[in-house]
């Protein structure tokens, strides 16, 4: 069995490889999960203050070399989620608004006294704003980009105010269809599918609230991967002025419709689970664990190359012969989907997974544009940072030029990186070093400019 | 691009202000250059990842394209300027590629290597292909597919509709108006579409 040269994210879109790995990651992200919620549930507390002493190399020197030898590449250390509530409706794209909402985030380095050096990290489907990192007492509760953002890392948290926030909807702790539904008429049920249908224009403008509420004016950067990507390049259409640089990676300016019918069959998948219950499975004590597996399962196929996927596992046999049966696994990449659906279906909700699904159908900022992603970049300030993979199929390099087109089209101060990699879509999680290179460069720039 | 010296040369081609487009910009200093003595803007096309990367840490613009694969991305006449310098001749399409430079700038700057200079002459009359500080490679190891010279360039140039609005050429940094195909080792030409 081949491995992969880069380092596996523990909360990859798909997760890592090999077989003892995805057990031991199993076990672990859905303890961290299943932790990490719970913790949010006792924070009674508004602002639960993150731990700063957290960060080796930052008080520790002065000489500045040194101190860079010492913090580099280190790790974020110990690091708490802390939750805001907003009393404020948000109003929806879809009609009609969200009456009161929280937002779990966290947050690592420190914010300087021109409060300009804050950094805005976006996710994707089923990632978090738990994005560096780990939690105290859980050593393998790293953060979904940890290799991105530390103290020496490319987003180095020397320089930045990085913050990492749970979109609306999630299931990681911001308010979502598993939470109360507030509308007296629901009886105090969860919401369940009456959540309101969400677009990443909601998310966005939700994360401008809480950079009000931070005190933010102006970021530094936001940068984001596929979904989180989308959400970076609405920032920089939806409020120009509020970012100096926009970095996405691995994304599209909208869904292909083969894009669509890939989320298409996953939610069928859930929906026609009798589990289900319309949406409202959580009062009848069940969860619609088939229909996520599958959803989970044909998403995996995605994020993933077809290489990839033939390096890993090949035609490799589960047992020593075939067992000539229908039913039973006989190819070790069916037993790698099964436990990758497994895992995904007892820690992720089902509605969330549709809700988020949705936001990403919806997304296409040229629609209002008469189909033109150049007019809809006209109103564009900031800077762009672009980065594809040759093997993503999903959100594939011809996606992102044609980003690059409308950005050049309106004279923008903008670079794309086109990285030959293996891994398919999920590269943007990993550590390939022309990756990181690029990131870590475009990062010292906003940081010297910061001086 | 050779030394500082010829690219200094090239820069005061470029009107102060212009929007430019360096296709093959290597580490982009011609950019930076541009950016911090003329005050131009625009984007440099560079296909390796260490060029790009040092573009990035230059604070220049750049896309990962493969120049092979044209300029779709362009639209005609959108720039003041197309540079194409120490590129032309290790591209498959030449040819294509001078039609694009004229097609998305309103004016094109080329430079070249000149296998008709006095010296890669004596060296291939001696039975030799040259290999000199502007050709640094052996046959067998060259980037350069495309072997040319100051006069066939003209004769493209020609060929293509093209208008020369300026050329000459440069030996050792000087600039070079008398006998160029002869006397100089690289090539430059400013052309528009007439």
């Amino acid at each position: 069995m081949q491995h992969y040269t880069g380092g596996l994210p523990p909360d990859s879109e798909a997760a890592p490889s090999t077989h003892k790995l995805v057990r031991w990651l199993g076990a672990v992200s859905a303890a961290i999960l299943r932790k990490s919620a719970d913790l949010f549930r006792i924070a009674g507390a508004l602002k639960v203050p993150l731990k700063r002493d957290a960060q080796p190399g930052v008080r520790t020197c002065s000489g500045a070399g040194f101190c860079f030898s010492e913090a580099h590449m280190g790790s974020i250390g110990h690091v708490t989620p802390q939750r805001m509530q907003f009393t404020q409706p948000l109003p929806l794209r879809g009609g009609g608004a969200l009456p009161a909402y929280e937002l779990v985030y966290e947050t690592y380095g420190k914010l300087n006294a021109q409060r300009n050096n804050a950094v805005l990290v976006c996710h994707a489907l089923n990632a978090s704003h738990h994005v560096a990192g780990t939690y105290e007492g859980q050593t393998k509760s790293v953060g979904w980009w940890d290799n991105l953002v530390g103290p020496g890392k490319p987003l180095d948290t020397q320089s930045f105010f990085v913050i990492g926030v749970n979109n609306l909807g999630s299931c990681f702790g911001s308010t979502g269809p598993m939470h109360p539904n507030p509308d007296p008429k629901a009886g105090g049920r969860a919401y369940g599918a009456d959540f309101p249908v969400l677009t990443v224009q909601d998310w966005v403008d939700s994360q401008a609230r809480l950079m009000d509420a931070l005190g933010i004016t102006q970021l530094a950067a936001v940068i984001g991967g596929s979904l989180g990507g989308m959400q970076a390049l609405d920032w920089s259409l939806r409020y120009p002025e509020r970012l100096r640089q926009c970095i996405a990676i691995a994304a599209a300016p909208n869904l292909s419709a083969q894009n669509i019918a890939f989320n298409e069959v996953a939610r069928r998948a859930i929906v026609t689970d009798p589990d289900f219950h319309g949406g409202h499975f959580y009062e009848h004590g069940t969860l619609p664990r088939r229909g996520l597996r599958v959803a989970r399962m044909i998403g995996h196929i995605t994020y993933l190359s077809d290489d990839a996927m033939d390096a890993k596992f090949g035609r490799e046999l589960k047992h020593n012969a075939l067992s000539y049966s229908t039913q039973n696994i006989e190819f070790q990449i069916e037993g790698y989907l099964r436990h990758q659906g497994d895992k995904f279906s007892e820690y992720f909700d089902a509605n969330t997974y549709l809700l988020i699904t949705r936001a990403l159908d919806y997304f296409d900022p040229a629609q209002e544009h008469g189909g033109s992603l150049t007019r809809a970049f006209a109103v564009a300030r900031s800077k762009f940072q672009l980065v594809s993979f040759t093997t993503d199929w999903r959100f594939p390099p011809e996606r992102s030029r044609e980003i690059v087109k409308a950005l050049v089209d309106n004279g923008l101060d903008a670079s794309y990186a086109e990285i030959v990699a293996p891994h398919g879509h999920d590269a943007f999680l990993l550590d390939d070093p022309r990756y990181h290179g690029v990131l870590r460069a475009c990062f010292a720039n906003i940081a010297t400019a910061l001086t | 691009m050779s030394t500082r010296q010829d690219m200094e040369l090239i820069a005061e081609l470029v009107a102060p202000g212009s929007r430019v487009l360096d296709l093959g910009c290597g580490r982009g200093e011609l950019l930076a250059l541009l950016r911090d003595q003329r005050q131009c803007g625009g984007y440099g096309i560079e296909i390796a990842d260490a060029n790009v990367l040092a573009c990035v840490q230059r604070g220049v613009n750049v896309i990962q394209l493969n120049l092979e694969e044209g300029l779709a991305l362009f639209e005609d006449q959108s720039f003041d300027v197309v540079l194409q310098l120490d590129t032309l001749q290790n591209l498959r399409n030449t040819e294509k590629m001078l039609r694009e430079t004229a097609r998305v700038g309103r004016i094109g700057l080329v430079s070249f290597p000149n296998f008709a200079y006095w010296a890669n002459r004596l060296s291939v009359l001696l039975g030799r292909m040259p290999v000199t500080k502007q050709l640094p490679f052996e046959w067998y190891n060259t980037p350069n597919i495309r072997v040319g010279t100051y006069v066939d360039l003209e004769r493209l140039a020609r060929k293509n509709g093209l208008r020369v609005l300026d050329s000459f050429g440069i030996q050792a940094g000087q600039v070079v108006r008398t006998l160029p195909n002869l006397r100089a080792s690289v090539a430059v030409f400013k052309f528009d579409r007439g």
